[in-house]
């Protein structure tokens, strides 16, 4: 039978590879945005592993709130987008200086 | 090889390889339908764990809402592909080895004998008439009904900082204004003209 860690390793990899998704796209705010919606997929698949290999519904209930959560995140992550394609027309982050920080 | 051994490993190389091509491919419209790939797969992966409610969330609410509004995003901006893949190279060796580094230490700790197959053997699931959906509503509605109602919450004002932030009123542009409508009289509008009666003509 598959091992709880095979699906660990699988949330690792999916983690790393959306870490490095990060790295490589700094200026891509759309790819930024995508990246982090794969590093939330890793989390969830370890929550739904460990939820059933121990048993313990309440993990499942985790993921339900954390992809409502994610989902909330990401219409607000792409009004704020347009309304800074709409502004500056672009969506380079490295644009993005007008706070001085 | 079990028949469930196949499609886990088959489902997890898809979803490995379709989320490497969404942080290296060219395009940004391939990086969202590969990502939509990332999702269903990995959809499949809760299936054979049993989480069939999430998993049918997954497929329902990612690829078919957020999905799509990452599509419909990505093709109203006008994206300097170019200018945006400029200092690519730069950043590969650096991310390269976090992501190493990262994978290397999580592999150690997941592979240390904690989580194998005898400290932690799979459950030999449940029957046929088991309902993962009417379990964990039972869950939410219950032990977790604050937080269902916090998360509702939460999308509300999703829905809301969204609309405000997108909204825009263009001057140009000629709107109804429904309470003007409402308010007018007749007085307003029509003006009663007394008019003398015409003479008529006499034979």
């Amino acid at each position: 039978m598959i091992p709880l860690s095979h699906y660990l390793i699988v949330g690792a990899l999916l983690f790393a590879i959306s870490v490095v998704g990060i790295f490589l796209n700094r200026k891509n705010l759309v790819i930024i945005l995508m990246a982090i919606e794969l590093l939330l997929l890793a989390a969830n698949m370890n929550f739904v592993a460990f939820s059933h290999y121990l048993g313990n519904l309440s993990g499942q209930v985790f993921v339900f709130f954390v992809l409502t959560v994610a989902a909330a995140e990401a219409a607000i992550g792409l009004a704020i987008l347009i309304v800074l394609f709409r502004t500056r027309r672009s969506i380079n982050v490295q644009d993005l200086d007008r706070l001085k920080g | 090889m079990t028949f469930l051994q196949i499609v886990f490993y088959v489902f997890s190389a898809i979803l490995v390889l379709s989320s490497i091509l969404v942080v290296t491919v060219r395009n940004p419209v391939r990086a969202a339908l590969f990502l939509v790939l990332a999702f269903f797969s990995a959809a499949c992966l809760w299936l054979t764990l049993e989480a069939e409610f999430l998993a049918i969330t997954l497929v329902l609410v990612y690829v078919g809402a957020v999905m799509v509004l990452f599509l419909f995003v990505i093709m109203m901006l006008d994206i300097d592909i170019a200018q945006m893949r400029a200092g690519f190279a730069n950043y590969l060796p650096l991310g390269l080895i976090v992501a190493i580094i990262m994978a290397g230490e999580l592999a150690l700790v997941m592979l240390s004998g904690e989580f194998g197959d005898a400290e932690l053997p799979r459950p030999s699931g449940h029957g046929a008439d088991y309902s993962n959906t009417a379990a964990l509503g039972k869950l939410v509605y219950t032990d977790y009904v604050y937080t269902f109602e916090l998360a509702a919450v939460i999308l509300l004002v999703a829905i809301i900082a969204a609309i405000s932030l997108t909204l825009r009123r263009r001057p140009e542009t000629r709107y109804q204004a429904p309470e003007e409508q409402v308010k007018v009289r007749k007085e307003d509008r029509i003006r009663i003209v007394k008019l003398p009666p015409r003479p008529e003509k006499r034979s």
